[in-house]
């Protein structure tokens, strides 16, 4: 009993910590812009499937998960360069709209070069998976979970130590007063693009030997990764990790005990209620409208 | 007779208290002015009125009927009206449009009605058009008839506000700030305009920082601090009034 | 007397419509004619709703999936007539959408493409996973559209019938958006509280048109199953809902020309891309994109706005 529900246990804290990265990816992009990402998934799958490729043509597995995810940060700066700043629009269902289009540009261009077969990436070290208290664990997990627990100590670091992070907090409270003390909040957008993408990639990575990955598998981890941030209240860190995991163990827990086929529903269904319910998240801060 | 009634109305946002254990009373047909520093809850005050915001506490009567708790719409129907100090013209229509939307609550607005367009709702449509366009001569915007509200200057946005609060044919209008961003003569010839309506016995509900319109059009002024009643009276009264000048000189008296 | 530009509107249309047959089509441009009849009213729904009032769903083809299997399944496992199915498919999607409407549509911005969006991907899941009812991921075939003996079949029938219900939605459509309902809408679309305060039931109106557009979808997944002859859990996917939401915004938001033109052009571009095959979603992306840089109020209000200037 106890080994089993373990085993569950893993699994979702596994796949949760690649929705905690994807969850940090929306994160970074609304707090510089308060907009939501809605191509956040294709930078997942453009890293796995740019890294399997690389390594299918025989470059060596660390430099080919480096290139796959400086190749999709350089796709998230092509995004906000070409995409979202020429379009010079507020107006959030406009830049829901575009970004849903780079999404389906990165997700076609995928489906073209790399066809849409299922692709296979090795994972970071041994793959025979560990014992505990009868529970496997594949050693992949702990990588992902390990990496996420890093890169979340980072961001925290950088949001609340680094100038340059608070630049980015304060272009989201208010763009016009960011300008007037000086910070450029186009390069802020950029950048949060670029950090998005590389989060999103090294999610990608991370998570596709475990699962495979395939051209059209971004939109399903993307949509996860929102419902985890929206779960943490969109733009807090730390809530977007706890987000992640929780809805990854929900998950496991859901196939395990209720209903393989419909796991993937119950994010959509949480989603709803906790919009609903409480459109600011378990963890998010209230705003009020002022008219 | 009393248009509006408030009796120790309060909001609390959290902790804090923008509207604090407030009571006046607007008589009908009068020109009944609000004002009060930065933060000292008109805002608010106006929100609870025109039923934006619930309030925490407190009734208010609107014409011998309880209406405290109202949804803006409901409100709209029982004949309250109101105009926004950032304005909200809805970009996406022509002037005129926007105007008749103003009238929405005296026309079929059925869905099925409008789906085929029966004849009664083609007949009303007509009516109100042509009352809307007689709106805009009258707030002075003759001349943006054809036009798209978004090709139209921010002065005339806030005599398009007016024109369709007016358009509701309401008996008690709440103007938020109608000269707020204009310069002199236009501000003047809101102050004619602001006479003319309540000269048509509607009750007026002025917030404005400009004084000397205040001071020009008012019958009555309540003058708010911290949420509270700071002071009361015909204009004459509230400028001699110490407290008043020291609130806004901000010198102790 | 002078005819209003949507009366003249509406008879160029019936004459286009009429004049099709006479140009002696071919089976493949019956079927393309009869897609882009489909999609078009569906696209009208839609811009009902979000051209119109502003409320984004990236959810709508589900309710098209809803429609196509209501007919799909109550035809061939439980032997209803289909147009008992069909009316059945738009009631019970009539309803859903009913009990949904109010909470999710309080939703603005991103919070309202997920949840809607959520709500597509959930009845897509929902389809894919009963499969002793609906075939799974493989679908299932549907049976010819049937009123007690007669059938209706062969493309230029199709055509016909749904060119007439074409004609019926833009002429409702287009009174709607000209009457006082249809100025709630789009005064919803420009400020909510204004709405509110000029005494809109914004809630209730908000409803109603989600209603009404999920119903027309549903109407439109019924026949569109009994036209293919089959089913499949695609009708109700994302991508269908992400197409149909294209179309609204290239034809252009709140334009009832505009959601044909939408439709119309999306619907024969695969067609002209089919060489280039695999190339249809990156094409569908570009598109987007492209029309909320370069003309954010889609094709047809930037073309009249043109020549309106132009004419000046």
């Amino acid at each position: 009993m106890l080994s089993q529900f373990l085993q569950f246990l893993f699994a979702g804290l596994t796949v949760g910590a690649t929705y905690a990265l994807a969850a940090l990816g929306y994160t970074l992009v609304y707090s510089a812009s308060g907009m939501i990402n809605f191509a956040q998934g294709e930078f997942i799958m453009l890293g796995a499937m740019t890294a399997s490729a690389l390594v299918a043509a025989g470059v060596p597995l660390l430099l080919a998960l480096a290139l796959a995810i400086a190749f999709t940060t350089l796709v998230g700066v092509t995004m906000a360069k070409f995409a979202v700043e020429p379009a010079k629009t507020t107006s959030m269902t406009s830049l829901i709209i575009i970004t849903l289009g780079a999404g389906q540009v990165i997700r076609g261009a995928v489906q073209i070069s790399l066809g849409k077969g299922n692709h296979a990436l090795p994972g970071l070290s041994d793959e025979r998976p560990l014992h505990i208290l009868g529970a496997a664990l594949v050693p992949q997990a702990i990588w992902i979970m390990g990496l996420a627990l890093v890169i979340v100590l980072v961001l925290f670091w950088y949001f609340n130590a680094t100038m340059h992070g608070k630049a980015l907090v304060a272009t989201s409270h208010n763009r016009l007063a960011a300008q007037l003390v000086g910070i450029n909040t186009m390069g802020i957008l950029t950048f949060s693009f670029a950090l998005s993408a590389a989060l999103g990639a090294i999610g990608g990575v991370l998570l596709a030997p475990i699962t495979f990955t395939s051209y059209d598998a971004g939109t399903m981890l993307g949509l996860k990764g929102f419902v985890a941030a929206a779960l943490g209240g969109l733009g807090s860190a730390l809530g977007a990790v706890i987000g992640g995991l929780v809805l990854g163990i929900i998950e496991a827990m859901t196939a395990a005990y209720v209903s393989s086929a419909y796991k993937d529903a119950v994010a959509f269904i949480l989603i709803i209620l906790l919009f609903v319910v409480a459109p600011h998240g378990l963890f998010g801060a209230k705003s009020s409208h002022r008219v | 007779m009393s248009a509006l009634e408030v009796s120790r109305l309060s909001k609390h946002f959290g902790g804090v208290a923008a509207v604090d254990d407030l009571s006046f009373t607007v008589e009908a047909g009068s020109i009944h002015a609000i004002i009060g520093p930065n933060g000292a809850g008109k805002t608010t005050l106006i929100n609870l009125l025109s039923g934006i915001y619930a309030p925490s506490a407190g009734v208010i009567t609107m014409m011998d009927e309880t209406v405290t708790g109202f949804s803006p719409d409901r409100l709209a129907r029982l004949g309250l009206s109101r105009t926004f100090q950032n304005i909200q013209v809805c970009m996406n229509m022509d002037a005129i449009s926007n105007v008749m939307v103003g009238g929405q609550t005296r026309v079929d607005s059925g869905f099925f009605a409008g789906l085929l367009h029966l004849p009664h709702i083609r007949k009303a449509d007509a009516a109100l058009r042509e009352e809307a366009a007689a709106l805009m001569a009258y707030v002075g915007l003759s001349q943006y008839r054809t036009a798209q509200a978004s090709q139209m200057p921010y002065g005339a946005l806030k005599r398009l506000e007016i024109a369709r609060a007016l358009a509701a044919k309401p008996k008690i209008l709440l103007l938020d700030e109608p000269a707020a961003g204009l310069n002199h003569s236009e501000t003047d010839e809101i102050r004619k305009l602001i006479e003319h309506i309540a000269k048509a016995g509607v009750t007026v509900l002025l917030v404005e920082h400009d004084m000397k319109l205040v001071m020009q059009v008012s019958t009555r002024i309540l003058v708010l601090d911290y949420g509270k009643k700071l002071a009361e009276g015909t204009p004459e009264v509230v400028r001699a009034d110490p407290q008043v000048i020291a609130a806004y000189l901000g010198v102790a008296a | 007397m002078t005819i209003a530009p949507r009366t003249l509107g509406l008879v160029l249309l019936a004459i286009g419509l009429a004049a099709f047959p006479l140009l002696s089509p071919n089976a493949f441009a019956y079927d393309l004619a009869v897609r882009v009849l489909i999609n078009a009213v569906v696209v009208i729904g839609l811009n009902l709703l979000f051209g119109y009032t502003g409320q984004i769903s990236l959810g709508h083809a589900g309710f098209i999936g809803l429609g196509t299997y209501a007919s799909a399944v109550l035809t061939t496992h439980f032997n209803w007539p289909p147009l008992v199915a069909l009316v059945a498919g738009a009631a019970g999607t009539g309803l859903l959408a009913f009990v949904i409407a109010r909470p999710i549509l309080t939703l603005k911005g991103h919070h309202l493409a997920m949840a809607t969006l959520g709500m597509g991907i959930i009845i897509a899941i929902a389809l894919n996973n009963e499969m002793h009812y609906t075939g799974g991921s493989d679908g299932m075939s549907v049976p010819a559209f049937t009123i007690g003996s007669w059938t209706l079949s062969g493309d230029r029938n199709w055509y016909a019938l749904l060119s007439i219900l074409l004609l019926a939605a833009v002429w409702t459509a287009s009174n709607l958006v000209d009457s006082p309902a249809g100025r709630a809408l789009q005064a919803i679309h420009g400020s909510e509280v204004a709405a509110r305060i000029a005494g809109v039931d914004v809630a209730g109106v908000k409803v109603k048109v989600f209603v009404l557009s999920a119903i027309v979808a549903s109407v439109m997944g019924s026949l569109e199953a009994h036209y293919l002859e089959f089913a499949t859990p695609d009708t109700a996917g994302f991508v269908r809902s992400i197409i149909l939401m294209t179309m609204v915004i290239v034809g252009g938001m709140a334009s009832i020309p505009g959601s044909l033109v939408g439709a119309a052009l999306l619907t024969l571009l695969p067609q002209v891309l089919s060489t280039f095959e695999d190339g249809e979603t990156i094409v569908f992306g570009i598109i987007l994109i492209v029309t909320m840089i370069f003309m954010p109020n889609g094709l047809v209000p930037t073309l009249s706005n043109r020549l309106t200037r132009l004419r000046s």
